[in-house]
């Protein structure tokens, strides 16, 4: 397996998408509705009507294009062995190629929402599957034999009867000419080599010898550095700046001016340029520049934490009711009412923000990024920088992390713009202390919950009321309207309330905001399900049963209820001092949930084992699917447990991972991950699932053991 | 500048830059190995480990001038065909999410293991929290480790 890092061979491509017979290149035809894609090979339609998947060399060579960008969810493997399942190639023996956002690989080059994999699952083995049967029918003309005695295997057509076999290579020039099947037969998944087995992934060879190529690697010839001075404060302009001492330091060859463009935001920067980043950094240290705060160095946390208790006050916008909760509430004999709170945190992916941008001939660009969107890469800046599609070539680069902050392009248009102003390839390399205190971050919400229930415990009303600042930067943005990123879930969950209202309060920020690993789940979920837990509490039942209790038809949140129940043992009865808590979430991208077991420890507690379930339908690759909600939880147990970002004097407290802590080795619990994976139709998300209900499920073992609730994010856990 | 030899993985270079520069873009920049990362400069995140003789180090916050003339391993320099032990331990429990902290890991690990063949949790532990992994990976570092110990 190689990873290719070249941009694809424009010259090769154009040879073979253009003429039928040299090599055989199949893949999605554009012309189709979405979702109704159609199989197409080159030369039926030209020259942009096909998304290529496949090509197939006279050699033998066998390249599958992958449109999704490997960030550490695996889409290197999951994504190429859909097609090679089906096309029966071993993954071992085919180049994978990352598009770089070409409008010929189509729509959908990037990679978030935990969509890869269901979003092309049977696409993609569409594509495999007719390849293969082209090849097949290709091999049976050539022999003169019947189709139905031949059949492939390993990257050959054998024909039964005699044992003959003869190579893809060597048929791609003839199955090229043939007819693309209407409609393919898929394998039986009993036959699957690959999907639904622990295969291997082709990337980690690379990334266990320092061998994997990512964005910060990346070196073209006559390459200069720049490290760029941003404001601390958020909303601060540039005044003027002194760069006479800057300009001295060994190796600095020059200071420019830029902008960081996000969202609604521009910020004036100054990027001291070097010929390594050594002198670039050294430079930028030595920059003197006078910024006007405009009075945004006044704001601070406490503040605005107050600010949104005084808009909690507020009845807000109606996000989904059911039934009348008012009259309910009021008339609930038993009225239970709480509020939550949970922190900004950062994405800090441990790969810095970095780019390579070459511009030349006045409008040529090349740009080499870590990026989770070179699909949006080449919408973007072909329009703003008015160039032809065919003059921006995008390499994509594993991501060294990402988890939402590279679905961003601000610090690739820095590269843009400097590359641009002096005339040379640029590395914009950005410090731990650019990435941790200019954001974006996971903005806060805080949740103010009700709940009316009988005397017997029945649950007859419930309200979760989310305030918060929005992700969604969108001009037509109206305050007065629920917002769908900000209740994310709250009104999907599967729990059978009679008398339900939901509201929303927005609120203002002037802060960079983003989507973060599942979204605004990783905050709601936390409230939903801790105030569950209270609810079953208050109605003195046994949290699981309360849950299971309130739903009385069947679903998947039922389904993975009871499978926590079956593999944590949960009436089992743990030692003196232990606790258990369970929570789930089901949001876009999926479901999932715990089972938490912590034991009581000096004034703390120690998390001894998570149970995780998580509910797929479909699964391509198992032990894959264990490590990203392995890491799911490791990620939720930081933005529980670790102080998340702070501001102070307008800007953030956090500077560096000394102070903005990561969960380390010695604190990660043991997790057991279980998947529901029984096949159909129906296909979840994998990558973020695995986080929303870690911390509720934490919080409820924690109040199991101790007594303690806790609705305040992050907490002590060894002081709770 | 003074012009330094830097041995990487009994390789001699001659580099001529500031003394205070750290090791890690002496290793990246001019050396030219990129196995090595750069996640915080503050030895707070461990991507950037070395071996200085032997003994791992956070090459961010490491002075190339002290390092001349000294024994420089780097993840590169572990084994030429992806073998070692270490190595083998990572691909057969499929550690790696996004690889970038990985060598930095590695690195941590071949020598945790070189003190200590059969490294307990505790050790494991003690030898590698100076390493940061945002993916989480950390329950199958630790399986690699005691899968390595075995291997080796």
């Amino acid at each position: 397996m190689e990873q290719v890092l070249s941009k694809i061979d424009r010259r090769k491509f154009l040879k073979f998408s253009g003429i039928t017979g040299a090599g055989f290149i199949i893949g999605l035809s554009l012309k189709s509705k979405a979702g109704t894609a159609s199989v197409a090979k080159a030369g039926d339609v030209a020259p942009y009507g096909l998304t290529p998947f496949v090509m197939i060399e006279k050699n033998g060579t066998i390249t599958i294009f992958n449109p999704k960008p490997e960030m550490g969810q695996g889409t290197f493997q999951s994504i190429p062995s859909l097609i090679a399942e089906e096309l029966e190639v071993p993954l071992t023996g085919v180049t994978i190629q990352q598009t770089g956002g070409e409008k010929r690989f189509g729509p959908g080059q990037s990679a978030g929402g935990s969509s890869s994999v269901r979003g092309s699952y049977f696409q993609l083995r569409k594509v495999g599957a007719s390849a293969k049967e082209m090849l097949v029918m290709a091999a049976a003309n050539q022999w003169k034999v019947p189709v139905g005695e031949c059949y492939a295997e390993d990257a050959k057509v054998f024909h039964k009867p005699s044992g003959k076999s003869i190579g893809y290579g060597d048929l791609a020039e003839a199955a090229a000419k043939l007819e693309v099947p209407k409609d393919p037969k898929l394998k039986d998944p009993k036959d699957f080599k690959l999907l639904g087995k622990d295969i291997q992934r082709p990337d980690i060879p690379l990334k266990s010898s320092g061998r994997a190529v990512f964005g910060i690697d990346v070196e073209v010839p006559g390459m200069v550095y720049a490290s760029i001075a941003h404001s601390p404060v958020f909303g601060a302009k540039l005044v003027s700046y002194d760069d006479s001492v800057a300009k001295k330091v060994k190796g600095v060859i020059g200071v420019e001016k830029c902008q960081r463009i996000f969202g609604p935001y521009t910020y004036d920067c100054i990027a001291v340029i070097g010929e390594n980043y050594w002198a670039a950094l050294q430079g930028r240290k030595a920059l003197s520049i006078k910024w006007d705060d405009q009075g945004n160095d006044k704001f601070n946390s406490k503040d605005y934490t107050q600010y949104l208790h005084d808009l909690s006050k507020q009845d807000g916008a109606i996000d989904k009711e059911e039934g009348n909760f008012d009259k309910a509430y009021s008339e609930a004999p038993v009225k239970l009412d709480s509020f939550y709170e949970t922190p900004v945190v950062s994405h800090s992916p441990i790969e810095p923000m970095n780019c390579v941008a070459s511009w030349t001939d006045g409008n040529k660009l090349e740009i080499w990024a870590s990026t989770q969107v070179p699909g949006g890469i080449m919408g973007e800046f072909t329009k703003k920088y008015n160039i032809p599609e065919e003059n921006l070539t995008i390499h994509t680069m594993f991501s060294g992390g990402a988890f939402g902050r590279r679905l961003y392009t601000d610090f690739v248009d820095e590269a843009v713009q400097l590359s641009k102003a002096i005339g040379k390839p640029v590395k914009v390399l950005w410090t731990r202390e650019d990435d941790t205190e200019q954001g974006p971050f996971r903005p806060m919400t805080f949740s103010a919950l009700k709940a009316g229930l009988s005397a017997d415990g029945k649950a007859l009303a419930f309200q979760h009321k989310v305030i918060s600042p929005t992700i969604r930067y969108s001009k037509n943005y109206d305050k007065t309207k629920t917002d769908g990123t900000m209740t994310e879930g709250i009104s999907d969950q599967k729990y059978e309330f009679p008398n339900m209202k939901n509201l929303y309060v927005n609120a203002d920020f002037h802060i960079p905001v983003a989507a973060w690993r599942a979204v605004t789940s990783t905050t709601l979920a936390f409230a939903h399900e801790s105030f569950i837990d209270e609810m079953a509490v208050k109605a003195n039942k046994d949290p699981m049963e309360f849950r299971l209790g309130l739903l009385t038809k069947d679903s998947d949140t039922k389904t993975v209820l009871q499978k926590l129940k079956e593999v944590s043992n949960w009436d089992k009865p743990l030692p003196a001092g232990w606790g258990r808590g369970v929570a789930q979430y089901e949001f876009f991208a999926g479901l999932a949930g715990y089972v938490i077991e912590v034991s009581k420890k000096g004034n703390g507690v120690n998390i001894e084992k998570a149970y995780a379930v998580i509910d797929l339908g479909t699964v391509v690759n198992p032990d894959m699917v264990k490590a990203q909600v392995e890491g799911a939880a490791v990620m939720a147990l930081t933005a529980a447990i670790k102080s998340g970002i702070t501001f102070e004097n307008g800007q953030t407290v956090q500077k560096n991972y000394n102070t903005n802590q990561l969960v380390r080795i010695n604190e990660m619990p043991p997790v057991e991950v279980h998947i529901l994976a029984n096949g159909g139709p129906k296909i979840k998300g994998v990558g973020e699932p695995g986080l929303p209900p870690f911390a509720p499920a934490l919080c409820n073992a924690i109040y199991a053991a101790t007594g303690k609730r806790i609705r305040k994010l992050p907490f002590d856990i060894h002081n709770v | 500048m003074p012009e330094y030899t830097l041995n990487v993985n009994n390789k001699d270079y001659k580099i001529d830059v500031d003394p205070q520069m750290p090791l890690l873009w002496a290793i990246r920049d001019f050396v030219g190995l990129k196995g090595t990362k750069f996640g915080c400069g503050i030895a707070q995140c461990g991507a950037c480990t070395v071996h200085l003789e032997g003994t791992p180090i956070r090459s961010c916050s490491f002075p190339v001038a002290a390092a001349a003339g000294k024994k420089i391993t780097t993840i590169e320099g572990i084994s030429e065909n992806i073998d070692h032990a270490v190595q083998k331990a990572w691909i057969e429990m499929q550690v790696p999410q996004c690889g970038y902290c990985q060598s930095g890991q590695i690195m941590s690990a071949v020598a945790l293991l070189k003190n200590k063949p059969h490294p307990t949790d505790a050790d494991i532990d003690a030898a590698m929290q100076g390493n940061l992994c945002r993916c989480g990976t950390y329950q199958r570092i630790r399986s690699a480790i005691h899968r390595a110990a075995e291997l080796v």
